[in-house]
């Protein structure tokens, strides 16, 4: 059976379970009437964790030292008059730079020179692989599309451009309440994300705990906003009560708004504090990826290691004077007399 | 720190943008919406309610208007049956806007709340009047 190997090895079983555990506690929550605990005292927590959480790791980053220029690139060097440089891939301007971590950051672009090499027959093929590409940007788009439309909950009045993202997110009128695109997209990324680790056999050999649990936590977060938004429907202005009252600072005891509601929240919150501990600290890594931020200027402007210390040298010279009287008696030429 | 003056710049630009949300709502008391109910044909009404339970309504008002759509328009069929057996014209205009004659005063405010904006009034209009 497929993946039973991995699941025998709790490599899947365990971050399933994990979340299966998130989202039972929430509802005993529910159940218990926790919600000061759950709706004021955990997302006000995880969010601190989360902002201290990612500058930590950023700072933590920026202590290591790069001292010189890594010019991995896959374009010409800035080089003679004639010779044509390829600015964006190999940029020797700080705009360059900003031009290719812009298109990184928004379209990914080293994942899609991606590859798949196979062996052809005894020949070895390497061929363009652009579907992981297109699942991560559907993903992250989503993803991106979807917090934006949040913010409704987070401001009064409602900003006239988020208003509008979402009317342009549900412009197909389907259904009631209209169904949001990127709801569809986001899931059926994930569901491809999911599958790719679980069916490519060196995928799945190579996938972690640390990679099984953010995705079954996201797919919990969004199949839990769906169920929230289409199945099982909560009083959003009791929903947006509560999260007015957070972000103005007077926390009010949220009224009973249905356990998908609580759900939902709590699995977020579990991705807000989750997030500096693992990988998806990618978010800020990006930024400081030595490949990707670095002007290639190694030829035009000298880097000097910084923790360069004064090294004691013995010159010649020096040599010569102390070992001369030596040095002469042996009949060793000498270099000044 | 290398390069720590652009890293703590870049920092401070995450910061602002998570905690935008509470940077924009300083000083601010968000107000919860109030739907008025108190119409002059809803304080003629002996037993105040609406077609179904107010909970109900809530969540699934929207739902039900959708299938008040289909009935009307699509079935032919004119009555809604109620949870309780009550009989009610499938009617906008007719039945919702006959007690809910501000639509003003009460869909629109929590519509503009959340940031709904319900097609509603492509067709029908707000004033209650039948066409």
């Amino acid at each position: 059976m497929w993946a039973w190997r991995e699941v025998r090895e709790l490599k899947i079983l365990y971050p399933l379970l994990g979340v299966l555990a998130l989202v039972l506690l929430a509802y005993a929550g529910v159940v218990a009437h926790l919600n000061v605990f759950f709706g004021i005292v955990v997302p006000y927590l995880a969010f601190l964790l989360f902002l201290v959480g990612f500058m930590v790791r950023v700072i933590t980053w920026g202590r290591s030292p790069v001292p010189f220029r890594i010019p991995t690139t896959c374009g010409q060097q800035k080089s003679l008059p004639w010779i044509k440089q390829n600015r964006l891939e190999n940029p020797s301007s700080a705009l360059g730079v900003v031009g290719r971590m812009t298109l990184e950051v928004l379209l990914f672009r080293s994942l899609f020179r991606n590859l798949k090499t196979e062996k052809r027959g005894d020949r070895l093929a390497y061929g363009s692989a652009k579907w992981l590409w297109l699942g991560g940007l559907v993903f992250h788009w989503s993803f991106l599309i979807i917090v934006l439309r949040h913010l409704r909950l987070f401001m009064e009045p409602v900003p006239v451009l988020i208003t509008q993202l979402g009317d342009l997110d549900s412009f197909l009128q389907i259904g009631i309440p209209l169904f949001y695109i990127t709801d569809g997209l986001i899931l059926a990324a994930l569901t491809y994300l999911f599958l790719r680790r679980v069916l490519v056999p060196q995928i799945r050999y190579i996938s972690l705990q640390a990679d099984y649990f953010p995705l079954f936590l996201l797919l919990g977060i969004a199949a839990s906003g769906v169920l929230m938004r289409y199945v099982w429907k909560v009083d959003i202005v009791e929903v947006k009560a509560l999260t007015m009252s957070l972000v103005t600072l007077r926390p009010e005891v949220p009224l009973s708004i249905g356990a998908i509601f609580y759900i939902h929240l709590f699995l977020v919150s579990a991705l807000f504090a989750y997030f500096p501990l693992s990988k998806l600290m990618h978010m800020g890594g990006v930024f400081l990826s030595p490949t990707r931020n670095m002007i290639n200027n190694s030829r035009s402007v000298r880097h000097i290691n910084p923790w360069n210390y004064p090294v004691q040298v013995h010159t010649y010279e020096a040599y010569e004077a102390e070992f001369r009287a030596k040095m002469k008696k042996a009949g060793l030429p000498l270099e000044t007399e | 720190m290398y390069k720590g003056g652009r890293i703590i710049a870049g920092l401070l630009l995450f910061a602002c943008l998570a905690l935008m949300p509470f940077l924009i709502n300083i000083g601010k008391a968000a107000a919860k919406p109030s739907p008025q109910v108190n119409t002059p044909f809803i304080q003629q009404l002996t037993t105040q309610t609406c077609v179904e339970p107010a909970a109900f309504m809530k969540t699934e008002h929207m739902q039900l208007l959708n299938q008040w759509r289909d009935a009307a328009l699509r079935d032919g069929k004119t009555v809604y049956v109620n949870s309780q057996g009550q009989s009610f014209p499938i009617s906008l205009e007719n039945s919702c806007l006959k007690c809910h004659s501000n639509p003003q005063q009460f869909c629109n405010t929590c519509h503009t709340y959340a940031a709904v904006k319900p097609y509603c009034w492509d067709c029908h209009n707000q004033g209650g009047t039948s066409q």
